[in-house]
């Protein structure tokens, strides 16, 4: 009956525990210690890095939003992280355009391609669903190889990271450290607060039971679009970041592999919790980096990290702590 | 309720502040060789081999290239007694963005002053840009793109070994000169098949060919049989594989089922290495034509150089690539030994173009000022099964292509410090 949920396997990890009184301050300090965090890191590790794995949680937060509370299992989200960093990359580069500006960019072609792709995919549930969603990203992926404004193989390269607002220089990375800290942190919010609001409620209803939410008269399809086009809209914002913090957009962020990286780092750091993703793509970006050196291993070390994970915790780290805490994560 | 929100806290802060030590420990990069001699006077220096350790390049590149960096150490240490030189490796996974955090932490964190090799033209690209920000020096063996030294240029980076014009150059132009005159393109859909086709073309029609026709497959293709067909089909006498990786070991192979060289035409890859080539074995790969700057059994100083390496990796001979990263270590050396330190990168960039290069494996050569290092190519062709009288004895020379026409000529990559170079060059009474 409840076919999405039960094909995609998205059942409830997270609600499944109480919703307590002291659950809102206890988020709350959860995202003091993130912030402390952010504040903290940058001092400690070296803020490329870092950077890059912030880029990669919030791709994975948002990829957390459509599959641990919309239910829905997309496999195509790299076309929006990817072509959102080629927008971005291009009108940085080519059109000169202040970071910010090309990072909004990128975010807005992203979700219009959220929006188009996603009002398609959703006819269909499960399985057929995340078929096409891999199909269209597919697509994605050979205009992104043929088309001349990306570069065909080679990417766009040598992107400059230029001057925040016309006026700030971003080629210090620790400025740049700020900017992406900040994003990711005002991503993060948006996030927490779709998914405590009224609409995110909604959701979770449609998650656990569509016909059930039908019949209580929400047009579920249009909830599903929403969530859908917020999701792509927030990886988007992901990709063109990371676009300006790396300076390149490459085919590598358009391949279906990104698309199932980012589903490894929300299973690894739990799915259907708020903070999960942020763990698993420091998780899994800090085994790439690394564990560069052990060449072919570092695939083998992700594969059994995944398979131990799925096996061990099949709620994620974060989901295995949440329901050691007793108290949603 | 309180105290344990605390300890949630505590514990959640632990584990996160314990995590980035984890990592750093992890951090340390695979330390290869740590060749200490006396107390230096130099600072000592630190190179890394940035290559593909695991994927479609790992054969090419990969270990093998840390091996030859490794040797050039060795040899050069009679040379400069004070000079400390440290090996590190790393694989950038053939993405571009691991490629550039790599190297950005090699560079900011880890020391390293030059890094080599780096096959994958997108990954050699961003390499290329965060070695000019950061000014350090670039040596790339392994990747194919000739925008190393086109338009953005850098100060700070040589391209060693070969680049697809100079492959295009030699296949295209040299088997024009032997009679080939008539071909026919096999190209993969995307832009570097496109680029290569164009290339060979221009220098086809320049020596007074012709080309009867192409045929465009899917990137990547699982089957080649119907567009060989055609190109069979089309009788042009020689067959040009404008693809790479995969998709050229493919139609390789598919030509060999067709027997399509024993029917007179010749089959020219134009991307395609010797480790492809041993892997495919002569039997399917007879009669291929391809252009190498590098080929173990070429004199008696390759031999030697690659008995020695065989020995140290497992029997297996080296590629050009890591010829190319042997060759640009000793002469990045020699350039740090000549100026004492390794510190500016431009610096040491501008002495290596300075000095005349000359190694064991390309001979005496030269690095223009657009960073393209300059030695002959050479057009092969892969031995029939009954020729060949080992299991690495691939190759008979068909052609020496010499070093002032292998490559694109200087003016016509675009540039810009060949403009400069010029201009300093009339400036001078």
């Amino acid at each position: 009956m409840s076919s999405a949920a039960a094909s995609t396997d998205a059942s409830p990890i997270a609600t499944a525990l109480p919703e307590g009184k002291d659950a809102k301050a206890f988020h709350r300090l959860v995202f003091v210690i993130i912030a402390a965090l952010l504040v903290v890191l940058p001092f400690i590790l070296y803020p490329v890095f870092l950077m890059k794995v912030l880029c990669f949680a919030l791709f994975a937060l948002a990829f957390n939003l459509l599959l641990g509370y919309g239910g829905l299992l997309s496999f195509g989200h790299a076309a929006y992280f990817g072509m959102a960093s080629y927008v971005s990359a291009y009108a940085a580069k080519v059109w000169g355009l202040t970071p910010e500006l090309a990072i909004i960019a990128g975010t807005l072609v992203a979700a219009l391609l959220g929006l188009v792709f996603g009002a398609l995919a959703i006819r269909r549930q499960g399985i057929y669903f995340s078929m096409i969603t891999l199909a269209l990203a597919q697509m994605v992926f050979f205009f992104s190889l043929q088309a001349k404004f990306t570069g065909g193989e080679d990417g766009i390269q040598a992107v400059p990271r230029g001057h925040l607002f016309g006026v700030i220089s971003l080629a210090d990375d620790r400025v740049l450290y700020a900017l992406v800290a900040l994003i990711f942190f005002a991503g993060l919010l948006l996030i927490y607060r779709i998914i405590h609001s009224p609409f995110g409620q909604v959701l979770k209803a449609i998650r656990d039971n569509e016909p059930r939410a039908i019949s209580l008269g929400y047009r579920a399809n249009q909830y599903k679009l929403a969530v859908f086009v917020l999701s792509t809209t927030l990886a988007g914002l992901a990709g063109a970041t990371k676009a300006i913090v790396f300076q390149l957009a490459s085919l590598t962020d358009v391949h279906w592999s990104m698309s199932g990286e980012v589903v490894l780092m929300t299973l690894v750091g739990g799915m259907g919790t708020v903070f999960g993703p942020i763990l698993g793509s420091f998780v899994i970006i800090a085994m790439e980096n690394y564990l560069a050196q052990f060449g072919a291993w570092v695939t083998i070390i992700q594969g059994v990290v995944f398979v131990v994970c799925v096996l061990l915790f099949r709620e994620g780290i974060l989901g295995l702590v949440a329901r050691t805490l007793k108290r949603p994560l | 309720m309180r105290t344990r929100v605390l300890l949630t806290a505590l514990a959640m802060g632990l584990g996160l502040s314990l995590a980035p030590d984890v990592a750093a420990l992890a951090q340390a990069p695979a330390k290869v060789a740590p060749a200490k001699i006396e107390p230096a006077k130099v600072a000592p220096v630190k190179i890394g081999v940035l290559n593909d350790r695991s994927g479609v390049y790992a054969d090419i590149s990969g270990e093998g290239s840390v091996v030859a960096a490794r040797m050039a150490v060795e040899d050069f240490r009679p040379r400069a007694r004070d000079l400390v030189v440290e090996v590190v490796a790393g694989d950038h996974q053939n993405k571009p963005t691991v490629g550039a955090a790599l190297a950005r932490a090699w560079y900011d964190r880890e020391g390293v002053d030059a890094i080599f090799d780096v096959p994958t033209s997108s990954v050699a690209l961003a390499v290329h840009e965060v070695t000019r920000e950061r000014n350090k020096v670039f040596v790339d063996s392994g990747a194919g793109t000739a925008d190393l030294t086109g338009p953005q240029c850098s100060p700070n980076t040589v391209h060693w070994t070969f680049d697809t014009v100079a492959l295009a150059n030699g296949t295209g132009g040299a088997m024009v000169k032997r009679g080939g005159d008539t071909w026919f393109f096999v190209t993969a859909d995307y832009a570097f098949g496109e680029a290569v086709q164009r290339d060979t073309t221009a220098l086809i029609l320049r020596h007074g060919g012709q080309v009867l026709g192409s045929i465009k497959t899917p990137f990547p293709a699982s089957d080649f049989a119907p567009a060989l067909r055609q190109a069979q089909a089309s009788g042009a006498k020689v067959i040009g594989l404008a693809n790479a990786g995969g998709d050229t070991i493919g139609a390789v192979r598919e030509a060999a089922r067709l027997r399509l060289t024993e029917g007179g035409q010749a089959l020219a890859g134009l991307l395609i290495f010797s480790s492809d080539i041993h892997s495919l074995t002569p039997r399917v790969a007879q009669g291929l034509v391809l252009t190498e700057p590098f080929y173990w059994d070429l004199n008696d100083a390759t031999r030697t150089f690659s008995d020695r390496f065989a020995r140290l990796f497992g029997g297996r001979k080296p590629t050009a690539a890591q010829a190319g990263v042997y060759a640009g270590v000793l002469h990045y050396l020699k350039a740090v030994a000549d100026l004492r330190s390794a510190q500016d990168g431009g610096r040491v960039v501008a002495r290596m173009k300075e000095l005349p290069t000359d190694d064991p494996l390309f001979g005496k050569g030269v690095i223009r000022a657009d960073g393209r290092k300059i030695h002959d190519m050479y057009l092969f062709e892969v031995k029939k099964p009954a020729e060949s009288r080992g299991e690495w004895d691939l190759y008979k020379t068909l052609a020496t292509i010499p070093g002032s026409e292998a490559f694109r000529p200087l003016d016509q990559g675009g540039c810009p410090l060949v403009v400069k170079a010029a201009q300093a060059e009339g400036g001078r009474p």
